[in-house]
């Protein structure tokens, strides 16, 4: 069989990049804030892991880094920065209402399924044993997506983003060993100042709108009227999940 | 021929083996359960008695119940008694594994509760009418689950047969595979809705609005009542064996001498008791679910038991 | 080299046409010797159906016949090979046992309530039977699409032989309407056959060469008209609708026999005359059987007319084996033969299953309407009290229905997942991930229908009546039992013995991919090992043997001791003597599953309460509504005729009622073609 077959470092990379998918889809399903940020922090341990091992198995140090600068920035600070956002905007326990929960996993083993049969064409590419995670990888960063686009809370809108870029990265420590270290650097340095960034947005859009539910931000459309009467009233109850 | 011989005779002996052994793990059970939460536990062997007791009573029948309803509980126990020789308890190899395989086993598994439910809408109450809407439903959403979970453990060992599966992960020595995991965790999950524990269904209730097994065998008594118990015990133990062969086979006996028996029942028995602590402790954290969150629940063992499919697929087979 | 099986089909033919003379000659005077003689010879013909369909398919042997009638240039050509006799002995076994039955049914309509006109009953029932005969024997388009026609006609007229309901009239139409479609289509297939072969006949067919295009049009033209009458989904909505309002012993033929004409038209088609399958098609039918099987069983979930429940189970079995279809084609397209052969196996045995005991679930409805003339689940209840045989007789439906063991459902069902399991062996790896999860999904079906089933057959049979009518009803007359009977025993037979049945038809599969199973039989009759012993293998006699030593060793040990069992009350929690309507309805036992699946159907709940006068409010009535509605009717089939009339009413205008304007048509007409032609 062809896991069997692989050394123990290599099978050990296949299980932890399966429990970082497994993240994803607890994302998808989740519907509180504290958890939803906990997963998240879990998956950047978990590829930070990956990096690790793939550093040990081929013998590429600048992987270290790499995974030093992950573990930094996705496990410890911007987590960090989300739970002071929600704390401060007092939404630590808020819970959204998912529209169909089902509906969404479905769609996510569906894109499972689309990244493997995109990625059969590209995994001849890399030279690595363990270059069918190469799907996982386009699995994770489609989950991403998909998290932006069927969740209404910016909180989750925002994990799904940095999600999106943990499957880009994932990709590139699996097929290249790596970005070049100056792209990893720039990429991660982007990426804290957009958590940064957001955290001043959700400030300001917390106090134009009263909630931060994307939902709402269709009034910024001209054609709608200016700012109707029924400000407060809006922002979405947390309800329990259906 | 004489091979033949003994292999059919160990069989037999194992299956009685099963049998016997099935309440005295509800007994270990129990107790555990009793320490951890700290009450005085009753002694090992009280489920032996509680069965002989019930054997001994008087029949007692609804004025509604039908041949139906007396004929049940035979053909549970049948069902369950043909399930537990097919599962290699202390030794693989044995033919009557070929008697069936997983999927027949989950066969057995759906005649049981298809005739329980049958004997629950017998007597023309509301209970048991309740019991049985609700077990059909988690038997529902536990199916497929549990079956899928199953399938990705044949894939990988290119056989349903209980006995040949668990010779080829015995003989593939240590491999961490994502999707055995996975699976793992789906079985686990189902195994805890099938055989009514915590937090699907309460197993030491007898309040209506808690109860699912319960519920449906709410008028059955006497000898009727010791075979359904007795069957639900098996049922158990049925799960955990399962559970043991698939993820953790080694110590199982693969030749008939006495040594690698031995080993075996002491493997087996090892293993069975750990299970057991482990189960007391997650019922003891957990508190039962309403019926509407169990969906969510098996939802969720459906998507361990899906993600272990994809990734058999795409991690493990092939390059 | 005896032509025996073919003169024994023939003759099969003409037992069925004296059957329905007889109905014609013996008009009024004499009923007894309508129904004991017409169905005498459908007994008789169903009979000699038996032997012929058994006879070629043990010796293997096609033969084939041409006779001059029909058109002075195209003969009529017939053929019988294992294929059609496989189909000839489901038929006639079905045939059988509605022959047994059908003298006691039919008295109902004699004389009483229900009082109908008997000949057509007889006649239709005649001309329905030779329909399904005929096209099966057929070996050229013209006498198939013919026999085709006259099976739908006289469905029609069967279906609508109660027509003094508008419910029934409008079911009938909509049956016709959906009929005719799919005939419409199956027409174009042959046609795009006829046109590639250059004649009409299947030999000529089966020697044409088609370019992939025109065989994937052939193929969809063949799978969506044959599916039309098999009601997968999409083209279904004639089926819960037709079904339960024809006489139970036809709703039993049309379930049992003539959706199996579908998947006959299928299999003869792709198999035989299109030739070299394509994994392709066997995706699309994999897709929308599961689809047919998830949806056919919630939507019987919701029903609580026991025939209609029953109809809708029709849909999920067809569903089923056209999964098993589905995985023969993808596996026959990607070159494994052996594996395909397992599928189509597990298809046709599924086919042949699911005629038994849906004819013994009908003629089992069909016995409770005759005697207590309740048609809805909610007034059933304590049946197998008063009508213990037919309880029996209905259970063994159930199980095996449910695809428990070890009746024959569970074995066709398992050979189904085992091809299943095999996805494996295949190189497209979205093949490798999908095929598993409709095994899930085929999975869920299961373990719905189960709960479907404890639903029928509790509420129906098991508690107390619901009503007084149903608390003093009696047994049904012996022959019923007798036509249930046979289908029971059938139904455990082939559950028992799976063996001999898949070695039995190993000559279709010989016939149409050029392979079998060898090793399904390998071990002896005991152990059923379709692709070998180490994979998978099952023997159903140990659990018969289990259940009977279980029973031996309690009534020897526990029983024969024990004093007799005493009666009491049902505990009722001190609440009180429970009535009988206290028991769970069939909609309350389905509550759960309606609220998982909510999203399926579209249901319409309302409580209406009223309320008393006065200072304190007190309900003085409560009034609960459920309506479930099929999406796919509101969604596809209302808009199509919404179009309809709307098109209609704009061509309308041509109607003028004046006749000056119609002889203003004839005369530009006739101008037009004159100079046309010059």
């Amino acid at each position: 069989m062809g896991i069997a077959s692989l050394g123990l470092y290599n099978q050990a990379i296949i299980l932890f990049a399966s429990l970082a998918l497994l993240t994803s889809f607890i994302m998808l399903a989740q519907a509180r804030m504290m958890p939803l940020i906990f997963t998240f922090a879990w998956q950047g341990l978990l590829l930070a892991t990956v990096s690790v091992l793939v550093a040990i198995v081929s013998k590429h140090p600048h992987l270290y880094i790499s995974a030093a600068l992950t573990f930094t920035l996705k496990v410890v600070l911007i987590p960090w920065l989300l739970y002071r956002l929600s704390v401060k905007l007092n939404m630590q326990y808020d819970a959204e209402a998912i529209a169909h929960p089902t509906l969404m996993l479905l769609g996510g083993v569906g894109l499972v399924i689309f990244g493997y049969h995109v990625a059969q064409s590209i995994v001849h590419l890399s030279g690595l044993a363990t270059r069918n995670t190469i799907a996982v990888s386009i699995a994770i960063e489609l989950l991403g997506m998909l998290l932006m686009c069927a969740r209404k809370s910016a909180v989750a809108q925002v994990i799904g983003f940095m999600s999106m870029e943990s499957g880009i990265f994932f990709a590139a420590v699996i097929s290249t060993y790596g970005m070049p270290l100056i792209v990893e650097l720039g990429v991660a340095f982007d990426i804290l100042v957009a958590a940064i960034l957001f955290g001043v947005f959700f400030f300001h859009l917390r106090d134009s709108f009263g909630s931060l539910d994307v939902g709402q931000f269709n009034r910024l459309s001209e054609a709608n009227q200016p700012m109707p009467l029924r400000d407060a009233a809006a922002e979405p109850a947390p309800g329990e999940p259906s | 021929m004489d091979r033949q011989l003994t292999a059919w005779a160990l069989a037999a002996a194992q299956a009685l083996l099963f049998i016997a052994a099935a309440p005295l793990l509800a007994g270990w059970l129990q107790r555990c359960k009793c320490h951890m939460q700290n009450r005085a536990a009753p002694a090992v062997w009280q489920p032996y008695r509680d069965l002989s007791k019930l054997m001994r009573k008087r029949l007692l029948l609804a004025e509604n119940a039908s041949w139906l309803f007396r004929a049940v509980p035979y053909i549970v126990f049948g069902a369950m008694l043909l399930a537990a020789a097919v599962v290699p308890l202390i030794a693989v190899r044995l033919p009557t594994a070929a008697i069936a395989d997983v999927i027949v086993l989950v066969g057995f598994f759906a005649l049981a509760r298809f005739f329980t439910a049958l004997a629950g809408l017998d007597i023309g109450t509301a209970f048991g009418g309740m019991g049985a809407s609700r077990e059909m439903m988690v038997a529902a959403l536990a199916e497929p689950a549990m079956l899928m979970a199953v399938f990705t453990l044949s894939m990988t060992a290119t056989t349903t047969n209980l006995s040949v599966a668990t010779e080829f992960i015995l003989r593939s020595g240590l491999v961490l595979r994502p999707s055995f995991l996975f699976a793992l965790l789906a079985l686990a999950m189902v195994a805890v809705a099938e055989s009514s524990r915590i937090p699907v269904d309460n197993p030491a209730t007898h309040l209506e609005l808690t109860m699912l097994h319960e519920a449906m065998i709410l008028e059955y008594g006497g000898r009727h009542l010791a075979l359904i118990e007795w069957a639900s015990q098996v049922k158990l133990m049925i799960y955990a064996v399962l559970i043991v062969d698939f993820f953790f086979p080694w110590g199982i006996a693969t030749e008939f001498t006495a040594a690698a028996l031995a080993v075996g029942v002491i493997a087996v028995t090892a293993k069975l008791m750990l299970l057991s602590v482990l189960l007391v402790v997650w019922e003891t954290v957990l508190a039962k679910m309403r019926l509407f969150r169990v969906p969510q629940f098996l939802g969720f063992a459906l998507m361990l038991a899906l993600l272990a499919m994809l990734t058999h697929v795409v991690l493990e087979t092939g390059a | 080299m005896t032509r025996a099986p073919l003169y024994l089909a023939y003759a099969s033919l003409v037992f069925t046409l004296l059957s329905g003379a007889v109905s014609v000659l013996a008009v009024r005077r004499h009923p007894d010797f309508l129904h004991f003689g017409s169905f005498f010879f459908l007994f008789l013909s169903g009979a000699a159906g038996i032997v012929a369909g058994a006879w070629v398919l043990l010796s293997g042997r096609t033969l084939s016949d041409r006779f001059a009638l029909g058109l002075p240039w195209l003969d009529w050509h017939l053929r019988i090979d294992p294929l059609s006799g496989f189909f000839l002995l489901l038929l006639g076994t079905l045939v059988l046992a509605v022959a047994l039955y059908g003298p006691s049914y039919t008295r109902q309509f004699a004389r009483g309530p229900a009082a109908q006109p008997l000949p057509p009953l007889g006649i239709f029932t005649a001309l329905f039977v030779l329909g399904m005969q005929m096209l099966l024997l057929a070996d050229d388009a013209l006498v198939f699409m013919i026999f085709w026609e006259m099976m739908s006609l006289a469905g029609y007229f069967l279906v609508v032989y109660q027509h003094q309901h508008t419910a029934n009239r409008q079911a009938a139409f909509l049956y016709l309407l959906l009929a005719h479609v799919g005939a419409l289509v199956i027409l174009l297939a042959f046609g795009v056959l006829a046109a590639f072969g250059g004649g009409l006949t299947f030999d000529r067919m089966r020697a044409a060469h088609l370019s992939p295009l025109w065989a994937t049009l052939a193929f969809t033209f063949a799978f969506a008209g044959f599916g039309t009458k098999s009601g997968m989904v999409r083209l279904h909505v004639w089926l819960p609708e037709a079904h339960p309002v024809a006489p139970s012993h036809i709703s039993a033929l049309m379930s049992g026999a003539m959706i199996k004409m579908g998947i006959y038209g299928i299999v003869r088609v792709s198999y035989d005359l299109i030739g070299n399958v394509r994994w392709e098609w066997g995706m699309a039918v994999l897709i929308i059987g599961t689809a047919s099987s998830l949806l056919g069983v919630l939507y019987a979930l919701m029903q609580h007319d026991l025939k209609r429940l029953l109809a809708y189970h029709s849909i999920e079995n067809i569903g089923i084996i056209l999964m098993g279809l589905g995985l023969s084609m993808i596996f026959i397209g990607n070159g494994h033969t052996m594996l395909g052969t397992l599928g189509l196996v597990a298809a046709l045995y599924h086919t042949l299953n699911h005629a038994l005991f849906k004819a013994l679930l009908f003629l089992g409805a069909g016995s409770v309407l005759y005697r207590t003339h309740a048609h809805d689940l909610d007034q059933m209840g304590g049946l197998i009290h008063r009508m213990p045989v037919t309880a029996l007789l209905f259970l063994v439906g159930c199980v095996a229905i449910s695809a428990l063991p070890p009746f024959n459902g569970f074995v066709s069902e398992w050979l189904t997942f085992q091809t299943a399991l095999q996805a494996p062996i295949l190189h497209d790896g979205v093949l490798r991930t999908i095929i598993p999860i409709a095994a899930a999904l085929l999975a869920l079906t299961g373990a719905l229908a189960a709960a479907c089933f404890v639903k029928a057959f509790g509420i129906a049979f098991l508690g107390k009546a619901r009503t007084r009518r149903v608390g003093r009803a009696r047994e049904v007359p012996a022959g019923m039992l007798a036509g249930m009977s046979l289908l029971a025993t059938l139904c455990l037979l082939l559950g028992v013995f799976p063996t001999t049945m898949i070695e039995i038809m190993a000559p279709i599969t010989q016939l149409l991919v050029h392979d079998e199973l060898p090793s399904a039989a390998a071990q002896g009759w005991l152990w059923l090992t379709p692709i070998s012993p180490e994979v998978a293998s099952y023997s159903a006699p140990f659990l018969v043997l289990a259940i009977v030593i279980v029973f031996a060793l309690g009534y020897l040990f526990l029983k024969r001791g024990a004093d007799p069992a005493r009666r009491a009350y049902a505990w009722d929690c001190g609440f009180g003597r429970l009535t009988q309507r206290m028991q769970y309805t069939s909609t309350a036992f389905s509550q759960p599953i309606r609220r998982v699946f909510s999203g399926i159907w579209k249901v319409d709940e309302a409580i209406e309460t009223l309320t008393g006068a006065g200072t304190i409010p007190r309900v003085t009535s409560l009034h609960y509504s459920l309506h479930t509605q099929d999406w796919c009717w509101l969604k596809c089939y209302l808009p199509i005729g919404r179009l309809v009339l709307a098109a209609a009413n704009r061509i309308g205008f041509i109607q003028t009622g004046n006749i000056h304007t119609y002889l203003k048509f004839s005369f530009v007409t006739l101008i037009v073609f004159l100079w046309i032609v010059s």
